[in-house]
């Protein structure tokens, strides 16, 4: 909803206000972009183009210079590192998204005794910041054997995703329980009613959370980084992060491994904003 | 919501008002699902997996956790030693593992300039204004970017005859300064990247909420001649304030565990080490499991703590989500 009422008389004068308003936007927009600019414009450079310089601004001679994008392909092992974070997506979101949804369902369908602790065991579990539990959980992760291996980080993500379990709880409310009785008379059990009937009409909740786990799991640093320290088992983050050492100053190659990163997170955002804005906004103030 | 119980489950059989139908129906078939001896199992079937998942992830973690601070375990070796208090009494009398909290108070600074910026696009986005679209698009899109390549970004933009010293030296202000060379700049200049990263979260979740401000109240503040501050003052801020309230939360236990950037950046060189870099480090580099565990176990009682404080000050409506 945008907040245009027809009858406001906006003083059109272009006044100071307006002028500030823009140029504080411009400005912002600037600094966002700037920096990024830079980086794609070092990634199109030959190694003597950055070394001897006319300076971070000056534009590369050949735009059609895609050679540090091929090597930083290749030796910086990004086939390998999309695959892995490929299929540390796939089985992290399919896992939050069944999981979520029983967890939901089963809170908001049901009676049933340690009700209230089972709320409170996932309500206080919220409150436990990831980044401070590490030191143990790795000795977890370790004891399962599943430490260097991608079973770990997909284990995590999907053993810790409370908001996820908001998000649908707060879906599964705003479905009639009639349809759950109707079923049921039909004789359906719980689990045919979740499965053919509360969960296909999820979909929006769905969606939400797969846009959220996807870009947050795409991201994640940390948890790949303690949990595969391996070089073939490096997910685009830590695959990234290894560049510092064999490309040393090369930013050349860097700056195209950066933007190869960043290149799927533009696409995705381009064609899914509406969503993602608001999945955001629905996720955070779970 | 503002549901504290599920009213939508169902009624337990002794219900006050038993609808007419539903007595005959349990009257011609006893065994519907309501009273099926697996229907007391139901809901655990359902839960058994995430609870699984849910206590091995996080409790039994916090639990060992709290045990290891008490010991000079290395994580590996299979004898550990009980040492009392004294992980806790060396982390709070060894100056050097405590100065990493002053490094937060950049972080911090840097969230309130984050949330006031946040502000004052949210305010001026959600108007009507030209290129709208395009303008929340740029500013929010720096917080989906992935942290290693903005990492890889602004090591580039803050190095010597990088982007900062260019626009610099373009603008006729030419410095010849080392941006993450002493720890004065370096932690100014990290926290700025962290504005930058995150300013969009902020900025959505304002825009989120000062658009569900119903519309008329603008416009009877716009009849009764409220101008542009007087809206802002009594309609926005009032209107947002559960977010407000959660976004300085997020601020400040976010200031207190903040990695990925300064670790990409500067691995923690030239004092720009936070608290969990140093959990990190004197965990999986120097083996000091104990003194980790106790250094983690602080942060986490600080967050609650910090927590537990702003759910007294701001009683909000969020509170209780189940």
């Amino acid at each position: 909803m945008t907040l245009t009422a027809p009858g406001r008389p906006r003083r059109r004068s272009l006044g100071i206000a307006t002028t500030l308003t823009y140029v504080s936007l411009v400005v912002a927009s600037l600094v966002v972009l700037i920096p990024l600019a830079v980086v794609f414009l070092t990634s199109l450079k030959t190694s003597r183009e950055v070394a001897d310089g006319g300076g971070a601004l000056s534009l590369p001679d050949d735009w059609l210079n895609f050679s540090n994008y091929a090597t930083a392909f290749t030796d910086g092992h990004m086939l390998t590192a999309f695959g892995n974070t490929a299929f540390i997506l796939l089985f992290s979101i399919t896992g939050t998204v069944v999981i979520g949804s029983m967890t939901a369902y089963a809170v908001d369908r049901f009676e049933f005794r340690f009700k209230k602790l089972v709320m409170a065991l996932f309500l206080i579990a919220t409150l436990v910041p990831g980044v401070t539990t590490q030191v143990a959980t790795f000795q977890v992760v370790n004891s399962f054997g599943l430490f260097d291996t991608r079973w770990a980080p997909i284990l995590l993500y999907m053993g810790t995703d409370i908001v996820s379990i908001y998000i649908f709880l707060q879906f599964i409310r705003g479905i009639p329980t009639s349809l759950d009785e109707a079923a049921r008379l039909d004789g359906a059990n719980a689990f045919t009613i979740y499965r053919k009937i509360i969960f296909p009409m999820l979909k929006p909740a769905i969606a939400t959370v797969v846009i959220i786990k996807g870009i947050t799991t795409y991201n994640d640093f940390y948890i790949p980084f303690l949990y595969m320290p391996s070089e073939d088992l490096g997910t685009i983050s830590t695959a990234l992060f290894r560049f510092k050492g064999p490309f040393g100053a090369h930013w050349e190659n860097i700056s195209a491994g950066a933007i190869l990163v960043i290149l799927p997170t533009l696409l995705v955002f381009l064609f899914l904003q509406r969503y993602i804005y608001n999945g955001f906004a629905q996720g955070a103030t779970k | 919501m503002t549901r504290t119980t599920t009213s939508t489950a169902a009624p337990p059989p002794a219900a006050p008002h038993p609808g007419e139908r539903r007595t005959r129906r349990s009257a011609g078939r006893p065994r519907t699902w309501r009273d099926h001896p697996l229907r007391r199992v139901t809901p655990w079937l359902f839960l058994l997996v995430p609870l699984a998942l849910l206590v091995t992830f996080t409790y039994v973690p916090v639990g060992n956790m709290i045990y290891y601070s008490f010991t000079d375990w290395d994580g590996v070796s299979p004898d550990r030693h009980h040492v009392g208090a004294d992980n806790y009494v060396q982390l709070f009398t060894r100056p050097e593992l405590f100065r990493v909290f002053a490094v937060s108070l950049y972080y911090l600074a840097a969230s309130v300039v984050q949330i006031a910026i946040a502000l004052w696009f949210a305010t001026v986005l959600s108007f009507d204004l030209r290129f709208r679209n395009l303008f929340k698009g740029i500013l929010f899109f720096p917080y989906l970017i992935n942290g290693v390549a903005i990492g890889f970004v602004f090591l580039y933009f803050f190095q010597d005859g990088g982007t900062l010293d260019a626009i610099l030296s373009f603008l006729g202000a030419g410095t010849d300064h080392a941006w993450l060379g002493d720890p004065e700049s370096a932690n100014t200049s990290l926290a700025g990247v962290s504005v930058w990263r995150f300013t969009g979260l902020n900025f959505v979740l304002f825009l989120g909420a000062i658009q569900s401000v119903p519309g008329e109240l603008y416009e009877a503040a716009q009849l009764d001649g409220a101008t542009r501050r007087q809206q802002f003052r009594h309609i926005i801020v009032p209107g947002i304030r559960p977010v407000l309230s959660l976004s300085v939360i997020l601020a400040i236990s976010g200031s207190l565990s903040v990695f990925e950037i300064p670790y990409i950046m500067t691995g923690g060189a030239t004092g720009t080490s936070t608290f969990v870099i140093q959990t990190v480090k004197l965990a999986f580099q120097f083996n000091k499991t104990g003194l980790a565990s106790a250094c983690a176990v602080v942060l986490l009682l600080i967050i609650l703590l910090i927590t537990w404080v702003q759910r007294r000050l701001v009683p909000d409506e969020k509170v209780d989500l189940v």
